[in-house]
């Protein structure tokens, strides 16, 4: 049986599609994959170094630094994001596809993600044992990543969209989507230095769900509709 | 009036230096918003006028979309 | 669109039209600078000399007649721009991207002047020039945000494509503007410095708050004038292709 376009299965098989190609794409590039990770774990080794490497002192600000890391991390590997699609004319084909733009957009995140946000999380509890992040902090730390990261890159994404076609794009970039991830900052931070002090994260974890689920459902339209200015009018 | 001198009322209550500086900035910010369109507007004219004058001298007709939509 | 009286929807369509806004909009600057200027004097010169000295912070608190409407300002321009971005997105009128090109750099200068105001009020008041008090962070983060449109549009050559590009990061923009500033002022509830609380002043008497409405008002009409006349410049640079454009270069020649 062949699905119709717009149907539920050819937009799953779409999607599906898309997902694995990003995927194959990504883990083809292994030194990309790693970078953004690297830096991660330079930016983190670079805070003993210039502010104090004694225990106490680190402990304090050990979720803030890991969260401003994670952050600038997230930053680093957006530039790229949408710049091979539409180098090879791929992100023409998907604008100009009849499905929406919706699913192949969420997948582009979603393998972004899996990526970038998802590794970020998994080291992240390793960095803050080196940091010396309290023990009961370790957990909503990594919740508080794992839930934010995608508030990240999808955030992050708007911005890659629009800057798609510029040559001035890094620091532009930056410029645009930082401002904008000062909530999932201050929600994420608070989770772990509710936690280190022996209160319940609960809270800011579920604001930061909340953020998630309402990102996820709104933001990839914000990046289509970018998407498509870069294509039909350049 | 909530001032005795004029001299009071510079001080401020010995807090002239801040109030002061702050309405000085206010003048400059707000003399800034009201001219900069202005001047923008004056720079254009200029150049479009020479551009018109060197087109006339040419005996060309300048550049224009007789009929370019308004919408 | 059919509920919509026949004269609204005319009024719409000729408002899309730049020449029209250029055309009907010249008239009404001098009024609008005549008022402002009134509200200005009057609310300037009372807040300044006749209004009586706040009883905790002395006449430091007169810096309030300048910062609350350029702090006003700084949000209602952002709301502006986001606005204008809708209907730019909606309707694509151009006028829309015009008035929007024209907001951001205004709002931003407004923005700033809130930032250094509060700032230099902040030194009397709370001993510092800056301090990371909730209002001050938002504001601040507001800042980045009109700048971050303004170097979206210097980056995008193509006008039609910077003018939808900037609606789409306005509109992200300002639904995550309640969104920051609710999380900063929770984040400051968090980190409390406990010293300064200027909310918790008595009620305002009307010999203080009529002067602070007056300069608001003034402040706003000031804000419209400066934004007709950057719109109307805007219109002239975009359409200097036009007939109707080239003519008015001859007439101002002759």
């Amino acid at each position: 049986m062949r699905a119709s376009p717009g149907s539920e299965a050819s937009l799953w098989v779409l999607f599906r599609g898309q997902l694995r190609r990003d995927l194959k794409l990504a883990f083809g590039q292994p030194s990309e994959l790693a970078n953004p990770l690297a830096f991660f774990v330079v930016v983190i080794t670079l805070f003993p170094l210039g502010v104090s490497p004694e225990p106490g002192v680190l402990a304090g600000m050990a979720p803030g630094v890991l969260w401003i890391a994670a952050l600038l991390a997230t930053l680093l590997g957006l530039e790229a994001l949408f710049r091979r699609d539409r180098d090879d004319g791929t992100l023409e084909q998907m604008v100009l596809r009849a499905q929406p733009l919706y699913l192949p957009v969420v997948a582009r995140m979603l393998a972004h993600w899996m990526v970038t946000g998802l590794p970020l999380t998994l080291l992240a509890p390793v960095l803050g044992g080196m940091l010396n992040l309290a023990p009961e902090a370790r957990l909503p730390l990594m919740l508080g990543l794992a839930l934010g990261t995608p508030v990240l890159v999808l955030l992050g994404g708007v911005g890659a969209a629009l800057t798609v076609g510029l040559r001035t794009g890094g620091v532009l970039l930056a410029l645009l989507v930082l401002p904008l991830f000062v909530p999932v900052l201050i929600l994420g931070v608070s989770a772990a230095e509710l936690a280190g002090s022996g209160l319940d994260p609960t809270g800011p974890l579920l604001w930061l769900a909340a953020g998630t689920s309402f990102a996820i459902t709104t933001v990839p339209f914000a990046i289509a509709a970018a998407l498509r200015i870069g294509v039909e009018t350049g | 009036m909530s001032f005795d001198s004029f001299g009071e009322f510079l001080a401020m209550g010995g807090h002239g230096f801040y109030v002061w500086w702050s309405y000085l900035l206010t003048v400059a910010v707000v003399g800034f918003v009201l001219i900069w369109p202005l001047w923008r507007r004056r720079r254009f004219l200029a150049e479009q006028r020479g551009r018109l004058r060197r087109a006339d001298a040419l005996g060309q007709q300048a550049e224009v979309e007789s009929n370019a939509p308004e919408a | 669109m059919k509920y919509i009286p026949d004269g609204l929807r005319r009024l719409w369509h000729r408002m899309g039209s730049p020449r029209w806004f250029y055309e009907t909009t010249g008239s009404w600057v001098p009024w609008l600078a005549a008022s402002a200027a009134l509200l200005l004097g009057v609310g300037t010169v009372w807040g300044l000399a006749y209004a009586p000295p706040d009883y905790l912070q002395g006449d430091s608190f007169r810096i309030i007649y300048i910062h609350v409407p350029a702090a006003y300002l700084a949000q209602a321009g952002y709301m502006l721009m986001a606005v204008c971005g809708v209907v730019l997105l909606v309707w694509r009128m151009k006028l829309a991207d015009m008035v929007m090109a024209t907001v951001a750099p205004v709002g931003a200068a407004f923005t700033f002047l809130a930032l250094a105001t509060g700032s230099i009020w902040g030194k009397p008041t709370w001993g510092t020039y800056w301090i990371w008090d909730a209002r001050i962070t938002s504001v601040l983060i507001l800042l980045f945000l009109y700048l971050g449109i303004m170097g979206l549009r210097r980056a995008i050559e193509r006008p039609e494509a910077a003018g939808r590009a900037c609606a789409i990061l306005a509109i992200v923009g300002v639904i995550n503007i309640p969104i920051i500033k609710y999380s900063v002022d929770w984040w400051m509830t968090l980190h409390q410095p406990a010293t300064f609380s200027v909310t918790s002043a008595p009620a305002m008497p009307p010999v203080m708050w009529i002067p602070l409405l007056l300069n608001v008002l003034g402040f706003n009409l000031l804000f419209a004038v400066s934004v007709i006349q950057g719109t109307r410049t805007e219109v002239l640079l975009r359409e200097r292709r036009t007939r109707w454009v080239t003519d008015l270069c001859r007439q101002e020649r002759a």
